[in-house]
């Protein structure tokens, strides 16, 4: 399960807690395995539905508050499905400093969608993130995570188009 | 004869069209009956050119850049094998006086070598330094580290032969050495592409101090921002494994150390060190209090060395070279080489690796040129989100910790963000303080409350409501988060916020500003 194929093209398969009590046996015995647990998740699925919190609990020996209570710390875990394509938007300061605030209203109007928020159509979930190390050449974005540097509306139409192909 | 061409893989190389060049130069090639090999290698970090295609001749390499897909077939034309003449062509990167400047200790190889060769490696220095250290032994390679003068790269400046000293001397039958490679500051980046460009430094380090503090097993915890960077780790660490520098038995000399890559989940607060070992415990990151310190009580209780990617990366070159010949850059208590990362609005952005002590005016303007917009600089921001803006009337502060302290900024991790006049400080302010009520890990009252309290009393500010005296609620939360707070997050937040205030009060008039976006 190779996480850091993380969100491209991720999640295509619907839940199945057979899959996933198999997924969480096959990390179940790694030091602090629960981080690897929700990525390879997240990976199949495209999110962590709530079934697989007490079959967590019951793999790590851990409360089932305590697998919830870090499934909502971290930004990147999802409880629902999102669009078919991800885009993360960097927020932070180099890409405020080249015009990401504007740009940014403009991606949300054109797209009519909110932050955290998919399109109607269902191909589109747009998020937040502070920095992408991406800097150098801002604005930045995580396409499917594929970079993409200099943003502007048509780079990131045409990141999307290439991503559909 | 076949032709070896060169092109970054990094991810801001990527993010500018890498890969499609790379498949527009093959088909070209393949077009033409030419015989080519193309290496992937990191940045050399003059981003404004990638993405930066080399080629080997008799003269050494050649680049181009910025290449577009469009540009392969006239610089084929134009006899791109031999380096010939082409508007694109850069020359020789190393006389290139953006690299010719430069003391690349720790990046020497970033940009070069393709970085998941162990034999590239080892033909470019690599493991020399872990040579080294197995010959100086525990006692002698923390010896070095001290001498060198090594403080951690991570942002807080801690003497890193001091911590492993301690490590060193825990006792305990497991150690571990993490790696912090969260890198959450914006305006930062050297950890990605090192990583991505020579990851077999930062392996190579942390072997070296797994070596030196008697640690079995090492982590890197990666963000997930950084597929990337996660996937070079990963395909290095297998590399190193099979080649024998890895695993039970580390270059034949007895001693084992497995290293495994894990990844983040999108949270700033675990690049703080004990947050981040509690995640990696497989817990939410809330922020330890200290002490029992990390060296003596880390990860799963045990004596735990927690450092910076680019400090481990230090670590083979202090090695092979002797701790004073690192110590003899510098200036002041900060001695060797910083990592400068220059972004934002700056028409040459990209990594510089030089001694402290380089005005942030000569970084900006020698080797930035100036604004990219073309319009007057009006501030920087210096050390990522916690970090201080600063006006043009201090640009003459040399880049060393104890003089960005003394001007109440930090240094952090080198990362420097300029913004032109359209900046509006204001805005920034209350960005600061959004930022922490979003990351801040809710563990005192003081930054989960009061970040989100600083955050509305701003946007009254802006509104123009009683700016006089939201200021002085804005300027009285900033003591209490300063006093109040365990970590940084909450304690430094009222750094950009006060720095703002202080040196661009115009900006909190509360008249003309427009209300700023909602965020989320
Ligand atoms: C809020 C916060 C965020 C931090 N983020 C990072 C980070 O992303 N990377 C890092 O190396 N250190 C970070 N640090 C510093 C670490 O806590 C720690 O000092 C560092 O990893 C030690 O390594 P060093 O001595 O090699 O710098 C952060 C600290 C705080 C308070
Ligand atoms: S200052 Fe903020 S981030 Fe740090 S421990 Fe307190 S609540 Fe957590
Ligand atoms: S600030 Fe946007 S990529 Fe770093």
């Amino acid at each position: 399960m190779p996480s850091h194929e993380l969100g491209r093209g991720a999640g295509r398969e619907p839940w199945d807690s057979g899959r996933a009590a198999g997924i969480i046996a096959e990390h179940a015995r790694r030091e602090g395995a629960t981080l690897p647990i929700l990525h390879a998740l997240q990976e199949t699925f495209g999110y962590v539905d709530g079934e697989a919190v007490p079959l967590i609990a019951d793999a790590l020996n851990l409360s089932r508050a305590e697998v919830h209570g870090c499934i909502t710390f971290y930004h990147d875990f999802r409880s629902e499905p999102a669009g078919r394509h991800t885009v993360k938007l960097c927020r932070a300061e180099a890409c405020q400093a080249v015009g990401a605030d504007a740009l940014h209203e403009d991606v949300l109007r054109r797209y009519d969608v909110a932050w955290h928020g998919t399109t109607r159509d269902g191909q589109v979930t747009v998020e937040p993130v502070f920095c992408l190390g991406l800097c150098a050449c801002a604005p930045a974005a995580l396409v499917d995570g594929e970079p993409v540097g200099r943003l502007d509306l048509d780079a990131l139409a045409d990141a999307l188009t290439e991503r559909a192909a | 004869m076949s032709i070896t061409f060169y092109l970054p893989k990094d991810a801001a190389s990527l993010a500018l069209g890498a890969d499609r060049v790379a498949r527009a130069l093959t088909r070209a090639a393949a077009a033409r009956g030419l015989d080519v090999t193309l290496v992937r290698t990191g940045s050399r970090g003059m981003l404004w050119l990638e993405p930066l295609l080399e080629v080997a001749t008799p003269e050494g390499r050649i680049a181009y850049g910025p290449v577009r897909p469009g540009d392969v077939e006239s610089l084929l034309d134009a006899g791109l094998a031999e380096g010939g003449a082409h508007a694109l062509r850069i020359g020789r990167p190393e006389e290139h006086p953006y690299l010719a400047r430069q003391q690349r200790l720790t990046f020497g190889r970033c940009g070069i070598i393709d970085p998941a060769s162990v034999e590239e490696y080892r033909a470019h220095g690599g493991y020399r330094g872990l040579e080294a250290a197995l010959a100086a032994g525990p006692a002698g390679t923390v010896e070095a580290v001290k001498a060198s003068g090594l403080r951690g790269r991570g942002g807080a400046g801690f003497p890193t032969g001091i911590k492993w000293n301690t490590v060193m001397l825990a006792e305990s039958p497991q150690k571990y050495v993490v790696c912090n490679a969260d890198e959450g500051d914006s305006g930062t980046f050297a950890d990605r592409m090192l990583m991505e460009g020579d990851p077999l430094t930062l392996i190579e380090g942390m072997t070296i101090a797994a070596v030196a503090v008697g640690a079995t097993r090492g982590y890197i915890y990666c963000r997930s921002e950084y597929p990337h960077a996660f996937a070079a780790l990963e395909t290095a660490i297998r590399a190193a494994e099979r080649a024998g520098f890895l695993g039970a038995n580390v270059l034949g000399s007895g001693k084992a150390f497995h290293l495994e890559v894990r990844l983040g989940a999108g949270a700033y607060i675990c690049g703080e060190e004990t947050s981040l070992l509690e995640s990696l415990e497989g817990k939410r990151g809330i922020v330890r209090a200290k002490p029992p310190i990390p060296a003596l009580k880390g990860l799963f209780g045990q004596p735990t060395l927690v450092n910076n990617v680019l400090s481990f990366a230090a670590i083979p070159w202090i090695l092979e070279h002797g701790g004073e010949a690192y110590a003899a850059y510098g200036m002041g208590r900060s001695l060797g080489t910083l990592p400068i990362q220059l972004a934002g609005n700056v028409a040459r952005g990209g990594l510089i690796e030089t001694a402290f002590g380089l005005t942030l005016r000569e970084v900006i303007e020698d080797f930035g040129g100036g604004t990219a917009s073309g319009r007057p600089l009006r501030a920087v921001q210096v050390g990522g989100p916690l970090g201080a803006y600063f006006p043009d009337t201090l640009l003459d502060t040399p880049l060393d910790y104890e003089a960005f302290a003394a001007k109440k900024g930090l240094l952090g991790h080198g990362g420097i963000v300029v913004f032109d006049d359209t900046v509006d400080l204001a805005r920034q302010a209350r960005f600061a303080f959004e930022f922490c009520a979003t990351e801040s890990c809710g563990k005192c009252t003081p930054c989960r409350i009061g970040a989100v309290r600083g955050m509305e009393t701003i946007d009254k500010v802006i509104a123009g409501e009683s700016p006089r005296e939201n200021l002085a609620l804005v300027t009285d939360l900033c003591e209490v988060m300063t006093d109040g707070s365990l970590c940084a997050m909450g304690g430094l937040t009222p750094v950009p916020v006060m720095s703002a205030l202080t040196h661009f009060p115009e900006d909190f008039s509360g008249r003309g500003a427009k209300l700023p976006l909602a965020a989320e």
